[in-house]
């Protein structure tokens, strides 16, 4: 069911500047789980764009020009908070990474991320994200300091080779914006899986040589919801706009544990 | 950080909830869980999420078939007559053809399944190192796309050679 009816391009004054000649229609999903959580519906926006126009872009433009009650995060609009993370015509994507010109389409649809809960329209709660990220335990786990390194105990960092470097510098780029999670197949029917982005987390510091805590890691993903849920599909990998690539990570962790080495871990 | 952009209506509840307990957060998100539709949606995450879908489907036919097949033989216990009665039900075109799929579905089940076994021991998946724009996924590389297509034109292969033979063609 439509809110409300489209802002037409004809009668806004953004869509009168001059030289701009294209316009797409961008489909917002409109929800309020607080006060009615059965009705979704979509409210349609005539907005003119240029070849660099961003999805971000054109949604702030309809809280400016047409509608400023549209619910939306972001914050950094550059691919770096992850704050803006929503399905765009049916995939999971950065608003302010995806231009329109790149989506060829004359309608595009915005939603919010599946497997998420709704907080209103585009934004969704990361609650559940960023409690499975932290059963990981998502930081380096050992006894001593960096102060315990040097004899007369000044702060001295923790010796790593590039080499070692490189087996999780991969998995350190992760901005936790959900994609992973709303791309990925297990999530959508097991509310129980950890998820792509916590399980490639968990890979990212057992691959990391100067962590220590990776037999309580492991055994905290050893479970029949935690890395045994994935069955390599693939799609958190295909929509990471960081190039993490949660499905290798996991898969890797997996061989490992599986005692086939699982390519690149440290000793 | 950022926060939530919701003006003119109420913040909604929940967009600072991060007091909220996992399992409440696990079960708030169910509103908004794909689900099944959502599971198998091959459209738009290429060939390695149709793998998938069909990995499932096949596993689904293959437990119908094999507990079909159970009550088949079960047959046996009224004697040849019954026996020989339920057995002139796949000889008809249609048990034939059904029989073509499950086929298909035994061998494209079996060949994908070395595949993704081989992936969850991490072999085949690539390396880790340091992602260069535009930030190809090495995981989802050739060999494994290979893998797919080589099950699927197997299972075709095996299907045509089934119908060939029940056929006598």
């Amino acid at each position: 069911m439509a809110l409300q009816a489209a802002g037409s391009a004809s009668s806004q004054p953004s869509a009168q500047r001059p030289g701009t000649q294209r316009t797409i229609t961008l489909r917002i999903a409109r929800s309020n789980p607080a006060h009615d959580s059965t009705t979704v519906g979509f409210d349609d926006f005539d907005v003119p764009y240029e070849k660099w126009t961003t999805v971000l872009d054109a949604i702030l433009e309809v809280k400016k020009m047409f509608d400023h009650s549209v619910g939306v995060r972001y914050s950094c609009r550059q691919a770096t908070c992850g704050s803006c993370g929503m399905m765009i015509n049916g995939r999971p994507r950065l608003a302010c990474f995806t231009k329109i010109d790149e989506l060829n389409s004359s309608v595009v649809t915005v939603e919010p991320l599946q497997n998420f809960p709704v907080i209103r329209d585009l934004a969704v709660g990361f609650d559940s994200l960023f409690e499975n990220h932290r059963e990981v335990r998502p930081y380096l786990d050992r006894d001593d300091t960096e102060l315990d390194n040097t004899p007369d105990g000044e702060l001295k960092e923790y010796a790593q080779s590039p080499e070692e470097l490189e087996q999780y510098i991969q998995f350190a780029n992760c901005i936790k914006c959900g994609l992973c999670n709303a791309a990925c197949p297990t999530m959508a029917t097991d509310s129980s899986f950890l998820g792509p982005q916590a399980l490639a987390q968990a890979y990212r510091y057992v691959g990391d040589s100067r962590d220590r805590g990776k037999d309580s890691r492991l055994k905290m993903i050893d479970d029949s919801h935690g890395i045994w849920r994935c069955h390599f599909a693939g799609s958190c990998s295909q929509v990471c706009p960081k190039g993490v690539d949660p499905a290798m990570g996991i898969q890797m962790l997996r061989g490992y544990m599986l005692g086939f080495g699982g390519g690149n871990q440290k000793k | 950080m950022a926060s939530v952009d919701q003006e003119g209506g109420d913040a909604a509840g929940g967009g600072s909830s991060s007091n909220n307990s996992s399992s409440g957060a696990r079960a708030a998100a169910d509103g908004n869980r794909a689900g099944i539709g959502g599971m198998i949606h091959p459209g738009k995450y290429g060939i390695e999420r149709v793998a998938y879908w069909l990995m499932r489907l096949t596993g689904l036919g293959l437990l119908a078939y094999f507990i079909g097949h159970i009550y088949e033989t079960s047959s046996i216990l009224q004697g040849k007559m019954g026996w020989d009665d339920f057995l002139a039900i796949t000889q008809t075109t249609e048990g034939h053809i059904l029989l073509a799929i499950v086929i298909g579905m035994c061998v494209f089940h079996t060949v994908n399944g070395i595949r993704v076994m081989l992936g969850h021991g991490g072999v085949g998946v690539g390396r880790a190192a340091r992602p260069d724009y535009p930030y190809v996924p090495a995981s989802q590389n050739y060999r494994h796309k290979i893998g797919i297509y080589t099950a699927i034109v197997l299972a075709a292969i095996a299907m045509m050679y089934g119908l060939a033979v029940m056929f006598g063609v």
